[in-house]
């Protein structure tokens, strides 16, 4: 059998597996691959201008797509930078591979030029990771790597490849798929399990659909299954941050995310339910408020691929260990078997529209200053009047909660947002991963005027590959979240979150050859963010917004679902210590 | 403000991993990044071809933490198979420690006494020490150190536990 490099067994399995795109950054140990892509016909390489933003450009593909990122980089320098994109995806259990070059197998341990101990560093971060020293093993070890990255729950994968291992060769054939020794991810539910939740369901009154990024994850097929669960029940659905899409917004059960900063109808339908199905969702503290306070008077299931997740923070009474399209299949085939019919739900409802009454993402407008929540609320009128399929993405703050709260989604996989580690400086890397997996679509990332500086550099990528993306600062000149923060907890000592000398935005998209737009006022907001969208190529929107708006609704951190903040009224600018201790 | 603390119980588990590098970082580092508590772990292989390694950790929490220490385990691609030995049914455990004793006159007669009060056996020998080498569970071998530092102990090496559930099936 002919033998190969190293480097082409990687670019060999890549072609097999599917790959299309790569991003990455080159350096000194990953030459050789990067001379096996030279010019390469299909695998296109998009190259970035840091490796951070190489990772969350491949959570941007991953999600939009359903398929897996992958990422280039090399050795110490390349490898650490990645660390945070990494973490990233292992937070929100995005499907990724990158793959890093290592110092030669011979200069491992002896502190070489950009040797820095990738595995070690990235084997808490990652779902599972490897150091290739033998180019024989190169090609089982990625076809592994891309099969733990993408099934069970989804996650980062790293294969450290070091440089004498990517030149020496090796026979190479396709390997066959091998049944793995010790990975089986649970993806059938057992079925005593589907049997009492449905039963439970059946009987429930005052049931609830808590949803999460695990229907997402599970592929569009969990999202339809979710929607049909749902109106044959008739329960309402809410949804983490993670899960938004999976049940359309303007669906009639919906109530809007729930959470620190979810709807009151959402969080009040937690609080009183007789029922939790808790659907990939995993009880998070930002979901959950005060633990001894939550969903008291509730039974609870939970369908988790993770059984780790089942349990950790939130005892329940019916654990289900599945893939969540198939255990919704599930329920929905013994639901119809069963013969049950949706029960009267009326009383439940009308206690729901009390709290919808409340209308808690309502804001004051005034005629000087752009409320933000009005930016994104027009935004999204102006979207959703396109006819185009729109992809939002988002930093990190006040905006990623205002888009959460006054954008609809309709479908999965077009809301790209850090969750679990809410990392300023994902959105517009991910918007431009996003855009390379999307080409038709409008993507637009909603960034904050701190977090967009985090990746700004990738700038110059997406002028590279004439990707038209768009960038809509809500520019508030603070860091918003953490003001707000400071206001409700330190009596408004705005200690450094004060955004000082900002760039001039518009001149700075002038320089990489963007189209520059400023919003100073209300009577410029529609026609401003029409002339975004209409604007061909990459675009950044300074949108100057309301300075001190605050984010409402707000459960503070410890605080009950009961215990929710509506307005600034509410607000007492000061916590006990262990308020204050909390994230 | 006060740290509070949760009542902890003592949990012998038993693991099948994939003997590969970094295994063992894999697993004790999950015990230190979630705040786990580890008071022993052993590992050795145990198929011909050394490709599956048995680990035993002892470990202490509340039974929710140990819940969660399974799962967690369960999850990493490498482990073949987590087994709680505390709560799978009776089961053997076993650990084995040299204890070094110096003394002279009546304190060695006593030392000999005790290690065969404890079936420990002696090693080595000088005219003014022993070590002595003692199987039994952890309190056996707590014991026997215990009384040894009265005598004259001069230093311990312990192995840790190994546990195997008892009855002709494997877990
Ligand atoms: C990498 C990183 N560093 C720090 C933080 C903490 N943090 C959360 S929100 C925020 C401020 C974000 O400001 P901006 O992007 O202007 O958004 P705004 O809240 O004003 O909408 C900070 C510093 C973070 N989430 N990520
Ligand atoms: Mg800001």
């Amino acid at each position: 059998m002919a033998e190969k490099s190293g480097a082409d067994i990687l670019v060999e399995c890549l072609l097999d597996l599917g790959v299309e795109v790569v991003f990455g950054y080159p350096g000194g140990a990953v030459l050789p691959i990067y001379d096996a892509l030279f010019n390469h016909p299909t695998i296109k390489h998009v190259l970035v201008r840091h490796e951070q933003g190489a990772t969350h450009m491949a959570e941007g593909y991953a999600r939009s797509t359903g398929k897996p990122g992958v990422v280039l980089v090399t050795s110490g320098p390349g490898a650490t930078n990645a660390v945070t994109g990494i973490t990233d995806a292992l937070m929100d259990s995005i499907p990724m591979v990158v793959i890093t070059g290592q110092v030669p197998t011979q200069l491992i341990g002896t502190d070489a030029f950009q040797e820095a101990d990738t595995v070690g560093i990235t084997r808490h971060c990652t779902k599972h990771n490897y150091l290739v020293k033998d180019p024989a093993r190169l090609a089982g070890v990625i076809h592994e790597a891309f099969h733990i990255a993408t099934t069970g729950r989804p996650g980062p994968v790293v294969i450290d490849i070091p440089k004498n291992v990517q030149i020496a060769t090796a026979p190479y054939k396709r390997p066959e798929p091998v049944a793995h020794a010790s990975y089986h991810p649970q993806t059938k539910a057992d079925a005593a399990g589907i049997d009492s939740a449905v039963e439970m369901l059946a009987a429930a009154e005052r049931p609830v659909f808590y949803t999460g990024g695990g229907v997402i994850n599970s592929g569009p097929e969990a999202s339809t299954l979710l929607r049909e669960i749902a109106a044959l029940t008739g329960a309402p659905v809410t949804s983490t941050l993670m899960g938004l899409g999976a049940y359309p917004a303007t669906g009639p059960q919906w109530l809007g995310m729930l959470g620190m900063h979810g709807t009151y109808e959402a969080n009040y339908a937690m609080n009183q339910a007789d029922l939790i199905i808790c659907v990939g969702a995993r009880f998070d503290d930002r979901v959950t408020g005060r633990l001894d306070a939550f969903a008291p008077g509730s039974r609870k299931v939970h369908i988790d691929i993770d059984r780790s997740s089942i349990n950790k923070i939130v005892d329940v009474d019916v654990a289900i260990v599945a893939d969540v399209g198939s255990a919704l299949a599930d329920m929905i085939a013994l639901w119809k078997a069963r013969g049950h019919e949706a029960a009267n739900l009326s009383g439940w409802w009308a206690q729901i529209d009390g709290w919808r009454a409340k209308k808690s993402l309502d804001y004051a407008e005034n005629a000087t200053d752009i409320m933000p929540q009005r930016a994104i609320a027009d935004l999204y009128t102006a979207c959703t009047a396109t006819g185009k399929d729109i992809i939002i993405t988002t930093e990190v703050g006040q905006h990623q909660m205002w888009a959460a709260q006054h954008f609809g989604f309709d479908a999965p996989n077009k809301w790209l947002t850090s969750g679990g580690l809410g990392t300023m400086g994902y959105g517009f890397p991910a918007a431009i991963g996003a855009q390379m997996g999307n080409p038709d679509s409008l993507v637009i990332c909603v960034a904050g005027d701190a977090s967009i500086q985090m990746n700004i550099q990738e700038m110059g990528t997406a002028s590279q590959y004439r990707l038209p993306v768009k960038i809509f600062i809500l520019n508030n000149e603070y860091m918003g979240m953490v003001r707000q923060w400071q206001e409700l907890t330190y009596q408004s000592r705005y200690s450094n979150s004060y955004s000082d000398s900002l760039p001039d935005f518009v001149k700075l998209a002038e320089a990489y050859g963007w189209t520059g737009i400023r919003i100073d006022g209300p009577a410029d907001l529609e026609s401003g963010i029409r002339a975004m969208i209409d604007t061909p190529g990459p675009v950044i929107v300074d949108c100057r917004v309301a300075k001190l708006s605050n984010c409402f609704p707000m459960i503070p951190s410890g605080a009950a679902h009961t215990e929710m903040l509506l307005d600034p009224s509410q607000v007492k600018g000061s916590m006990t210590d262990e308020a204050k201790a909390l994230v | 403000m006060h740290i509070q603390e949760e009542l902890n119980q003592r949990h012998v588990l038993s693991l099948t991993v994939s003997n590969e590098a970094g295994i063992l970082a894999r697993i004790a580092g999950l015990f230190t990044a979630r705040g786990y508590n580890i008071d022993s772990l052993t590992v050795a292989d145990i198929t011909p071809d050394h490709g599956v390694s048995r680990i035993t950790i002892v470990t202490s929490g509340p039974p929710k933490v140990i819940d969660q220490i399974m799962a967690q385990l369960d999850r990493l691609v490498p482990v073949h198979k987590v087994t709680d030995l505390t709560e799978s049914g009776p089961f053997v455990e076993r650990e084995l420690a040299l204890v070094k004793v110096a003394g002279i006159g009546e304190d060695r007669i006593e030392a000999l006494r005790l290690a065969d009060v404890f079936r420990a056996k002696v090693v080595d020998t000088t005219i003014e020490s022993f070590i002595f080498e003692i199987t039994g569970t952890t309190d056996k071998v707590d014991n026997f150190v215990g009384l040894m530092r009265q005598i004259g102990l001069v230093e311990v090496g312990r192995t840790g536990v190994v546990g195997l559930i008892r009855g002709k099936d494997a877990i």
